[in-house]
């Protein structure tokens, strides 16, 4: 790739004559820490960054285009592939925005079980957020390996549910592909009631550290303004103290139902993310555990919707949910044929990007590492 | 949230010369949207962020469309005179749409928590016309997503601070999101075993080196 | 004091390092490959063709309608369908598929070719040690690798074959009124539970 800082000038204000250029340093795409193939252009004085440019597509596999070729059915496995961490959230967007293009129904037990589902992704989603973000400031994989330990037993609860641990293809239009019994409820109550020791153990670990704090405290600040003029949605937005949940906003999937608070930052820094995603933990348990109380029997899908030669009539559809990473939404167009005319996905960890390069101008180049951890990206969905 | 009819009109005040048509969306999802006319789109943009009322200040998402160019044929009663007698025949009339690109944009409002409206800007031309307007001075979100749609879909957006690709190399030509996109023929492709594609792969095979014994290694059981 | 944060968190470590000796909770790995977790009935990873009796041609279940061809998202099944007809287990003369092969380096075991089979021919299989020394040819699998007997399904899962058993009886029963049974859907009830 050949994608460089077109300009190197030194900044305002650089005229002694003992200041150099700037050295342009290109991070990534073979980095431990940049979760995934992802590449930033950082031309630097010293040590402090002063011009940042992203990089990426390396991931590309025009998933949209496949979409066009595919049915809609048949796009769903390819949800799943998005946001590789969270695939249930992907594909309850997915099956939201098909559901609101043909006008489709979900029974009350299938809504349940998505928003149980949904829940439980964004509790290991935010669990191994934290254990990458320590990770990459050197922690060397302890609080990664703990909050894997939970997030296996999530993924056995998917695996025991759909088949697979992380490619679930478990949603379809109209409601859910395969029933929980009582004894998986159980499990799962079991797990979820186990969390809230996890998070106090998990806790106790990280946001008291001394590093932790002095590293992320006063670094990459946010201003609301930005934030909400770039789009940025989830919870790097509500660090800001902005009060956007997609989850109380359109209230889809019965969220109305439950009560749960919205935890909002002070100060935009990375320390105010990396608690937005603990306290959201939090929330989400209290979430669960109203939701296996009221689950109630019934049937799981609508009977109405055809699985094969699936017609929408014509029209247009835009569909979001409050995925673990921001606002995910798809965007469909309908001709009337079994695959859609056009099928975009709206990434929350590309739109989050435009404002790398204003959170790290001015800091160094460790602290880069920082806030690209906390702003939470995931290439598979960065580059579709 | 006032409905679209409102909104256009107040956007047709606020924005002397502006042509805004409403687009209908004949699905059940009644999200019907605006199109705006290329011009004034920067302006109407503005007045749809900064009026009170609508304080459309967050913009969701930004897509590219290609329509290729349409016939669309119509059995339509006509009088016509036949030997003198006026009848009504059924005639086939066909009607021809040029093709063009479009981008749309869903916008929210964070501050009073209403949305989506959906506006549209259509370009000239699938060829040289294919420009737009860029609202990325209004809405800072639409930056990377211009210039995802400059990328896959080829529209030059004016007004974009840097428009360069963002998700295929800097080398590449096509623009692959295109409805006549056609790939290349010159990848690396390890074959399914159906029959046109397996034979355009066989196009690019290299003999196999020989292996000193170690094709005689077969696939454990 | 100054470090009282990393010392709680070291006193959390300790207490994990320790404790995995003694509580089971802690200690989350298995010794692969002398021991292996136990998977749940559900797993899925790759999909396989289900024969009723001992004779893998004959019992065939599969008529090769192209149904999970047509519905596969990658494209990875490719059918040809045979010239001639032979009895399928019901005693109905069907077309057999002649070529039925998967391209497993494709296949991404979303199942939806189980879930749109109209004759309960296809299922997905639990393997997953199926590495192999050449990336073309190999990972492409016949049908004859593909086909797997009833009984093997009722011992990778048994809820879920014993229902399709009892469907694949209901249907029979209803086509012929009083039918003497074939001895394919004897041969199917399950030995092991």
């Amino acid at each position: 790739m050949s994608a460089t800082i077109q300009t190197l000038e030194p900044p305002r204000g650089m005229t002694s004559s003992l200041d150099g250029e700037l050295l342009e340093v290109s991070m990534g795409p073979q980095h431990p820490s940049t979760h995934g193939v992802f590449r930033m252009n950082v031309a630097l004085e010293g040590e402090i960054v002063r011009k940042l440019k992203p990089v990426f597509g390396y991931l590309h596999r025009n998933h949209e285009k496949i979409g066009e070729n595919t049915s809609y059915l048949g796009s769903m496995p390819y949800t799943d592939r998005l946001d590789y961490f969270c695939s249930m959230t992907n594909n309850w967007a997915y099956a939201l925005s098909v559901e609101k293009l043909a006008g489709i129904e979900v029974p009350e037990r299938a809504e349940y079980l998505r928003v149980i589902l949904a829940e439980l992704t964004r509790l290991q989603n935010h669990a191994s957020l934290l254990g990458f973000l320590l990770s990459d400031m050197g922690a060397w994989g302890t609080p990664l390996m703990y909050a894997f330990r939970e997030r296996e037993k999530i993924l056995d609860l998917f695996e025991s549910l759909s088949g697979s641990r992380m490619m679930c293809d478990y949603m379809r239009f109209g409601g859910c592909r395969v029933d929980a019994g009582p004894d998986w409820m159980e499990r799962a109550e079991k797990i979820v009631d186990a969390f809230p020791r996890f998070l106090d153990e998990f806790e106790a670990l990280i946001l008291s550290n001394e590093i932790v704090i002095a590293r992320t405290q006063e670094v990459g600040k946010l201003s609301a303004d930005l934030a909400i003029n770039a789009g940025i949605t989830g919870p790097m937005l509500r660090a800001c103290g902005v009060n956007y949940d997609v989850r109380k906003v359109d209230g889809y999937g019965f969220y109305p139902r439950f009560k749960f608070r919205v935890p909002l930052g002070e100060h935009g820094d990375t320390y105010d993310r990396l608690m937005m995603r603990a306290l959201e933990m939090r929330e989400s348990v209290g979430i669960l555990k109203q939701a296996f109380e009221e689950i109630p029997a019934g049937p799981i899908m609508n009977p109405k919707v055809k699985i094969r030669a699936f017609r929408p009539s014509v029209g247009e559809a835009y569909g979001r949910i409050e995925a673990p990473k921001g606002e995910l939404g798809f965007y469909l167009i309908s001709n009337g044929g079994t695959n859609p005319y056009r099928y975009r996905v709206r990434p929350p960890s590309f739109i989050n990007l435009t404002v790398l390069e204003d959170l790290c101008l001015g800091h160094t180049v460790a602290d880069v590492m920082v806030i690209l951890g906390s702003v939470d990206i995931v290439m598979g969905e960065v580059d579709r | 949230m006032e409905s679209l009819e409102q909104i256009k009109a107040r956007a047709e005040a606020a924005v002397p010369g502006a042509k805004i048509d409403i687009v209908p969306n004949p699905g059940p999802s009644q999200q019907s949207s605006l199109l705006i006319d290329n011009e004034h789109a920067p302006a109407v943009a503005r007045f749809l962020r900064i009026d009170p009322a609508l304080r459309l200040d967050f913009c969701s998402n930004a897509t590219g469309v290609d329509w290729l160019d349409r016939t669309v044929k119509k059995t339509v009663k006509v009088k016509k005179v036949i030997d003198g007698v006026e009848k009504e025949v059924d005639e086939t009339q066909a009607e021809f749409f040029p093709g063009y690109l479009e981008a749309v944009y869903h916008l929210y409002s964070m501050t009073h928590k209403h949305g989506p409206v959906i506006i549209r800007t259509h370009t000239a031309d699938r060829a040289d016309g294919a420009r737009l307007p860029s609202l990325t001075p209004t809405w800072r979100s639409a930056e990377f997503q211009e210039r995802e749609i400059f990328d896959l879909y080829g529209i030059r957006f004016d007004g974009h601070p840097d428009l360069r690709r963002i998700l295929m190399w800097d080398e590449f030509v096509d623009h692959p999101m295109r409805k006549d996109y056609r790939e290349p023929d010159d990848y690396e492709y390890e074959p399914t075993p159906h029959d046109d594609v397996l034979e355009r792969a066989k196009q690019h095979y290299t003999a196999r080196p020989q292996l000193d014994g170690a094709e005689n290694i077969t696939a454990q059981k | 004091m100054i470090g009282l944060g990393i010392l709680k968190g070291m006193a959390v470590t300790a207490r994990n390092f320790v404790g995995s000796y003694f509580e089971k909770d802690r200690l989350i790995t298995v010794q692969y490959p002398e021991e292996r977790s136990p998977l749940p009935e559900n797993y899925r990873n790759f999909p396989f063709l289900i024969y009723d009796t001992d004779d893998p041609a004959a019992g065939l279940r599969c008529v090769a309608c192209k149904i999970c061809e047509k519905e596969c998202p990658p494209q990875c099944i490719y059918i040809i369908k045979s010239e001639d007809k032979k009895p399928d287990y019901m005693g109905k003369p069907q077309f057999y598929p002649a070529v039925f092969d998967i391209d497993i380096s494709v296949c991404m075991s979303c199942q939806i070719c189980v879930e749109v089979c109209p004759f309960e021919a296809i299922k997905m299989d639990k393997v997953y040690e199926l590495s192999r020394r050449e990336r073309f040819d190999a990972l492409l699998i016949r049908k004859g690798e593909l086909s797997k007997s009833n009984t093997y399904y009722h011992s990778i899962c048994s809820t879920e074959a014993t229902e399709v058993d009892a469907k694949l009886a209901e249907a029979a029963a209803k086509k012929k009124p009083a039918p003497p049974p074939s001895s394919a859907v004897a041969a199917a009830t399950p030995a092991t539970a």
